[in-house]
């Protein structure tokens, strides 16, 4: 098993005939993912690269489709209404691409979610990645925009607000054989739909994931909460990253979450609080996977 | 984006929340027109985007950003010390700020000094309110040390700020009776603000209660969420691009996230995560950052390019150390991009280049054979070795 999504897993794409969407839509299916259905409003009833079926609306997508999975690729002013359209759909997981969406959207849609089967991961995320078993790990699960290639099937799970530093754990693990379960990629938002401690509680449930790189960065308290609960709880070894030590207070770093305000969300206070619960914390981004093979085979 | 205090106080007007009455004047004239209008005891602060203006000194020798007077002429006069001149206070550093405009104001007559703010709280996804009795003084240091006297209330978002919780936060503030009316209304439309001009923060420090037993806002710090800012032309007229570092001014016309810092060795990466990533190794390996630059995901040659002058228009930068995971991007037009930015630029730095990702062989081939003085890094580690090593021996 993986987390979240499996090579059989049937994804939908709202916003397929955009340039971004178009683009990594078709990236996902020379990957081998199924993508079984895009939705633009406006656009139904044709084809996307001649195979794809086109949907006005999402619900009809997965009334014709059976997909269980969106990814949303619709520009910041329609997005949260996009999101929103995924969860009324019944879909069990929307993943969010979009980068700009207005934080008090984002707040509506995360207590509109509040008591339905729909999980949101990002906005502002390069997806996530379950990689299949073929050469370069094609026939997996690609969600989004991570490059498909660097991954391998295998038994670490990845979770990281940052798409490129996400793509270099992977890349390290791959060049080093150590394949991947799931990548998740969860956003730099400050209001996000899944958080770390949300994507390690289910590797920790997953008998395919033997050890966990975790990725985070300056802002907020999520990486603190999500190594208060591995101390207690977390049954794997994970090794660690933050990002964002050398940077000035109070400004924002390119992210829209990553920033240090009124002393809170520094990466000392987070590194302290990876070390305190036994988590191996890499000293530099080119350590990722080396700290985490030390700390897991001992070598 | 910041505001400067008078367009805050513009920003109260708009959404009625009772403030200190007062005009921006550009000129000393100006100020004394104002000052004329309002007449009594008058306030004249000057408008730049730091704080610590009160306390700071301008570089003609003027003490002080932040004056009472008791006449037009005195208004006038103060202007003119302020206006034109640099203002350095502990927020601008030492090159200070020049004023260009200055705030003259009705004076008030404080009894007490109370805190109230709204901002984003990221652990709830909901907006939060924070007042506290320890008003003017610095809240962080009040939340350290006496906690029990700052009250935090959450706000629903579908419902927002309700009347109720309004006089519960009146109630704690110990303003009672006609304060308590007066604070409910200020409360309401203060969130209403904070929503429909998409605020990520808007704290009031202080709220003052006069000695006419008037509660009006003194002094307020807005943050604005940048993503939202598409759909708020008039906070965003409302920018003033001489208050922004220069560099960073350029940076945002090619789309490129700037953002500018004290050290010698600058980045160019992409990615956000990637780019703060690369600024601590530097540091890691010895060296001193001199920015932070993510150039996207899919980064043009123009905007490398452009990248590279605004790097180099910065004269504290020694070396550039380049970092790119081309995950899905072609290694190859970003390694043409950089040769020919580096031709364009005549660099005469060291330039040190870590490529991976797609393509990444015949990127490497491009950087070898352009006959540039480039070394390119094995992994960011190497590559962030090398650029220290080559600024200390340039």
């Amino acid at each position: 098993m993986s987390i979240l999504v499996t090579p059989e897993t049937k994804i939908l794409i709202q916003g397929i005939t955009g340039s971004f969407g178009a683009r990594h839509a078709k990236l996902s299916l020379d990957y081998g993912t199924q993508v079984v259905a895009g939705v633009t409003p406006g656009k139904g009833g044709q084809l996307f690269e001649n195979q794809v079926p086109i949907f006005d609306t999402v619900a009809e997508a997965v009334a014709a489709t059976g997909a269980t999975v969106s990814v949303v690729f619709v520009p910041p002013p329609f997005a949260a209404d996009a999101i929103l359209e995924g969860v009324d759909s019944g879909l069990d997981l929307v993943v969010a691409i979009t980068e700009g969406i207005p934080v008090n959207d984002m707040v509506k849609v995360k207590h509109f979610m509040k008591g339905s089967k729909t999980r949101l991961i990002g906005p502002n995320c390069p997806g996530l990645v379950t990689p299949g078993t073929g050469e370069n790990s094609h026939g997996g699960c690609r969600i989004g925009i991570a490059p498909g290639y660097i991954h391998k099937k295998g038994n670490v799970g990845v979770v990281s607000r940052s798409g490129t530093l996400t793509y270099e754990a992977v890349w390290q693990l791959t060049t080093r054989g150590y394949g991947q379960s799931t990548c998740v990629g969860i956003g730099g938002d400050p209001v996000n739909g899944t958080s770390h401690l949300d994507v390690l509680k289910m590797f920790n449930d997953d008998p395919e994931t033997e050890a966990i790189i975790m990725i985070g960065e300056i802002g907020g308290t999520a990486e603190e909460e999500a190594a208060a609960w591995a101390k207690e709880y977390c049954k794997k070894p994970i090794a660690g990253f933050i990002a964002g030590a050398t940077a000035p207070p109070g400004r924002r770093m390119g992210h829209a979450g990553a920033i240090v305000s009124g002393g809170k969300g520094t990466a000392a206070a987070k590194i302290a609080a990876m070390e305190d619960a036994g988590i191996a914390v890499s000293p530099t981004p080119a350590e990722m996977a080396d700290t985490l093979i030390r700390h897991w085979k001992g070598k | 984006m910041n505001i400067h205090e008078y367009q805050a106080r513009e920003l109260f007007a708009k959404f009625h929340v009772a403030t200190q009455p007062g005009s921006v004047a550009f000129t000393p004239d100006e100020a004394s027109q104002v000052a004329a209008k309002l007449g009594g005891k008058i306030v004249v602060k000057a408008q730049i985007h730091a704080g610590g203006r009160g306390k700071g000194t301008f570089k003609n020798g003027f003490k002080g950003g932040v004056h009472l007077c008791d006449t037009p002429d005195e208004a006038k006069d103060l202007a003119t010390n302020m206006l034109g001149q640099v203002l350095v206070t502990h927020q601008t550093g030492p090159e200070g700020k020049e004023v260009g405009k200055i705030f003259v104001g009705q004076a008030v007559d404080i009894t007490r000094e109370l805190y109230f703010a709204i901002l984003l709280d990221r652990a709830t996804s909901a907006p939060v309110v924070i007042a506290s009795t320890e008003g003017g003084v610095d809240i962080e240091a009040v939340a350290e040390h006496s906690p029990e006297k700052i009250l935090r209330l959450a706000v629903n978002p579908f419902l927002g700020l309700q009347p109720y919780q309004t006089r519960l936060i009146a109630a704690k503030l110990g303003l009672t009776g006609k304060l308590m009316t007066q604070a409910s209304k200020l409360f309401t439309n203060l969130y209403r603000l904070f929503l429909e001009s998409d605020c990520s923060m808007v704290e009031v420090n202080p709220l003052v209660v006069t000695a006419q037993g008037e509660l009006l806002a003194l002094d307020a710090k807005f943050n604005f969420d940048d993503n939202a800012l598409y759909r708020q032309p008039a906070i965003v007229a409302m920018r003033d691009v001489t208050e922004e570092d220069p560099r960073e001014v350029a940076a945002s016309e090619y789309a490129l996230n700037y953002i500018g810092l004290d050290g010698n060795i600058a980045c160019l990466v992409n990615g956000a995560g990637l780019a703060m990533a690369t600024m601590d190794i530097i540091q890691y390996a010895g060296g001193s950052p001199a920015n932070f630059l993510d150039v996207g995901g899919g980064a043009t040659k123009e905007q490398v390019a452009a990248a590279f002058r605004i790097i180099l228009g910065d004269p504290n930068v020694k070396g550039i150390l380049v970092n790119i995971f081309g995950g899905i991007m072609d290694c190859n037009i970003i390694a043409t991009g950089i040769v020919e930015a580096a031709r364009e630029t005549s660099l005469a730095i060291p330039l040190v280049v870590r490529l991976e990702g797609n393509n990444v062989a015949a990127g490497k081939k491009t950087l070898a054979e352009s006959g540039l003085s480039l070394v390119t890094g094995d992994d960011i580690l190497d590559a962030a070795r090398k650029i220290v090593a080559a600024v200390a021996a340039h």
